[in-house]
């Protein structure tokens, strides 16, 4: 008699990849300056992908240009009704041609297809259904009497977490309000915003009204640098988002930034236990922890820290690491070497200063980044791993024993990103979100997101919202 | 309120749904699902609980219990036929010589109410005939006007009359209106006796569903956690289609184990479910659908 174990299933559709993808600037393909190329890989596999134009600031130049003649001959100019017409063509096109856009973020960035079509796909295709409504209705989002206007040209530099999902939370709502956009996606995800070049396209937006330029750091700064740029919205690291916080600085360009996070998720004893436990599964393994809500720092009341910790434990066994094409894959790929090994160095740190390890028994593929499902036991607030982010899927718990002690530590951070809180008493659930210092506090559940509903941080987390009428202020004039 | 058992668990319903719903996601294929589908018929009590039933009815329900398609000779036997008391004797002769159990409902099924006398004397009706297995229903009304004392006793006095017997203990849960009430009628059950606890008559409006049976495998978990005993779960009412038993058991493989992938721990009531598994079956052998006209129907 066989067992009941669950046979390969992998997803079957191969999207189109191209041998070579160019820059994509004023409504047409073209080549980088002097050529310049770089590879993508699958993180799962190291096998490469495709060649992919590297943007020099001669590049940046051209497609800043293309944005500024766009948003002077068209973009400013056409019936907001018409922006919407071509939002909702995006968004149309997203949908239909999700299953090959959910395949080709998991080739290129390593998260499970059941992530990708499941969570980015929909709400990337969500979030452009949602802003084209917008798009004819501003004057309801400014204060009465005031004339909602576009900034300008907005540069957007979006990290490798969630590429589609984050170009569709920057170049939406810039649409919709007017602008027009450069993109620069992450060096190690450039498909899917190639394929959004590509639906941009083949939904006939006006030339140069999206341009979208692949390549590393470098190419950011340029952009970011660039004069003819009028407002910049960067989602990634903390420490780039200083950087480019300095360079700015006088220049009166206007600024949103995203950054890093260290989420405090607390569990209160009197809460339902094994729905926190699924809860807290999801708040730091989803997407292998790269999450920049992630709940990294689990702060359960010591009075069932030991439960918790038993019923996680045994819960993280269950998860199933391994090729991210198969619908069954909880855990995929890490993203790239570089994050692989920078996960690696803070797991040694909280070793070295005293945590204790607790791992999911699993064997890792033989190529490919991995990294198991990880906690970490007898964290105290001063180690490394209680502070900094670490972006991969490993969970620090803490222990409170009072409401405000749990306040106390969930704020000690100079991050404010987000939070989560877990008891089944409504009026403690109130009073403890209400003292958190974050952006977004999520009660008795996590990491729920809707284009409706501001995201966003306090402190080094970054400043001003994406999503929802807040959303829409970034980028209007005024 | 009398304190019979652990203190009241309270479960969050959209997270233990959300669960269910990414659970209802796993991909079955293949091995897998030829593996899942043979498990799911041995897991199956082949039911007909109808005022029509009659004893040519049973006799026919029984031989497709015992060989469900023949000709096929790799495919088992259901685990049981689950019968009105009336008709245990029928099916308990139709099945002589076969491994597969009779199980009988009891107790003033579907509703419960009934006087305990009442209910004792319809079980010990059934056990006289022969059954192998009791499916009893808790009183629901007492449950929910707060009388965890009378569910309790009268699932204790069944057990004691069942002996050895097996008893599956129905929480109707789609009369219990929360999975609080999931949760705490399924501790009480286990607490008082019960071999399995299970989650339907199929007589109310909603059956077993995948969040309901999720909160009881979470009872069933933290039972087995606590007294080292493991008790079964079955699933009831509503059952039709081979993507929904695959769920089932992902829900139990992945809440319980592979421990709990047996007959004796778990169950799945149907009728028709048989003929969808078998359908499934064959177009896993052959890459092709035969025709419902193909399946024996009984």
């Amino acid at each position: 008699m066989t067992t009941f174990e669950y046979a390969p299933a992998p997803e079957s559709v191969r999207p189109q990849i191209r041998e070579r993808y160019g820059l994509f600037i004023d409504g047409a393909w073209t080549a980088a300056h002097a050529d310049r190329t770089f590879t993508t890989i699958d993180p799962a596999t190291e096998n490469r992908l495709a060649e992919v134009a590297y943007a020099s600031p001669e590049d940046v130049d051209r497609a800043v240009r293309a944005a500024r003649k766009a948003y002077d001959k068209y973009w400013r100019k056409i019936k907001p009704a018409d922006r919407a017409k071509y939002l909702y063509r995006i968004a149309r096109a997203i949908t239909e041609r999700s299953r090959e856009l959910a395949v080709l973020e998991t080739l290129d960035g390593g998260k499970p297809i059941k992530e990708s079509r499941d969570f980015d796909i929909p709400a990337s295709a969500a979030h452009f259904f949602y802003h084209a409504g917008w798009a004819d209705k501003l004057e309801w989002a400014v204060r009465a009497g005031r004339t909602p206007e576009p900034i300008g040209v907005c540069g957007q530099i979006v990290p490798w977490n969630f590429p589609l999902l984050m170009a569709a939370w920057k170049i939406a709502p810039a649409l919709a309000c007017g602008n027009t956009v450069v993109l620069k996606p992450a060096e190690t995800t450039p498909l899917t915003a190639l394929a959004l070049a590509q639906i941009v396209q083949e939904a006939d937006l006006p030339p140069g009204v999206v341009n979208v330029l692949t390549g590393d750091g470098a190419t950011g700064a340029a952009l970011v640098a660039h004069a003819g740029v009028d407002k910049l919205a960067f989602t990634g690291s903390t420490e780039v988002g200083k950087t480019i916080a300095r360079t700015i600085a006088g220049s009166g360009k206007r600024l949103t930034l995203e950054l890093g996070g260290k989420a405090a998720h607390i569990v209160f004893a009197d809460a339902p236990l094994d729905q926190a436990v699924e809860g807290v599964v999801n708040g730091i393994y989803f997407n292998q922890g790269h999450v920049c809500c992630a709940g990294s720092r689990l702060l359960v009341e010591e009075r069932v820290h030991d439960e918790i910790v038993a019923r996680l434990t045994e819960r993280i066994a269950t998860l199933r690491l391994g090729d991210p094409l198969d619908k069954n894959t909880d855990i995929g790929a890490i993203n790239s070497r570089a994050q692989l090994e920078k996960i690696e160095e803070l797991v040694r740190s909280g070793i070295a200063e005293g945590a204790t390890l607790v791992q999911a028994p699993c064997t890792l593929p033989g190529r490919g980044f991995f990294f198991p499902a990880s906690l970490f036991v007898n964290v105290h607030q001063s180690h490394r791993i209680a502070r900094e982010e670490i972006f991969g899927p490993v969970l620090s718990v803490l222990t409170f024993r009072t409401p405000d002690e749990a306040v106390e530590k969930a704020n000690n951070t100079p991050y404010g990103l987000s939070a989560g809180v877990w008891t089944d008493k409504g009026s403690k659930n109130m009073w403890v979100a209400q003292r958190l210092r974050a952006g977004v506090v999520w009660c008795n559940t996590y990491n729920q997101f809707d284009p409706s509903s501001p995201f966003g941080g306090y402190r080094e987390s970054g400043f001003g919202r994406e999503g929802g009428v807040h959303g829409l202020y970034e980028y209007m004039a005024g | 309120m009398i304190t019979l058992v652990a203190p009241p668990v309270s479960l969050d319903a959209v997270m233990l749904e959300a669960r269910a719903t990414s659970l209802a996601k796993r991909s079955i294929k293949n091995d897998a699902k030829r593996a899942g589908i043979d498990l799911a018929i041995r897991c199956i009590d082949l039911t007909t609980l109808e005022g029509k039933d009659s004893p040519g009815r049973v006799r026919s329900l029984c031989a497709k219990a015992r060989t469900p398609r023949p000709g096929y000779l790799d495919i088992p036997s259901v685990a049981a036929v689950c019968v009105y008391p009336n008709l245990v004797a029928v099916a308990k002769d139709a099945l002589r010589e076969s491994a597969v159990r009779v199980a009988s409902v009891a107790t003033a099924f579907p509703s419960g109410l009934s006087d305990i006398e009442v209910k004792l004397a319809d079980t010990a009706a059934a056990i006289a005939s022969g059954a192998d297995e009791i499916d009893m229903v808790i009183d629901r009304g007492a449950f929910l006007s707060g009388d965890e004392r009378k569910v309790f006793d009268e699932i204790a006095a069944v057990k004691r009359l069942c002996g050895p017997i097996h008893l599956k203990v129905i929480l109707e849960t789609g009369e219990l209106g929360t999975y609080d009430n999931i949760r705490r009628a399924s501790d009480l059950a286990l607490e008082a006796g019960a071999d399995v606890i299970k989650t339907s008559t199929g007589k109310v409006g909603t059956n077993a569903t995948f969040p309901s049976a999720l909160a009881m495998c979470e009872a069933l978990r933290d039972y087995a956690r606590r007294t080292g005993e493991r008790r079964g779960l079955k699933v009831a009412g509503g059952i039709r289609t081979t993507k929904q038993a695959m769920t089932y058991l992902v829900i139990v493989k992945e809440t319980l184990g592979d421990a709990w992938l047996t007959p004796e721990l778990f169950r799945i009531g149907a009728s028709s479910l048989l003929d969808d598994l078998l359908m499934q079956r064959e177009k896993l052998d052959t890459g092709r659908y035969a025709g419902a006209d193909y399946i024996p129907k009984d």
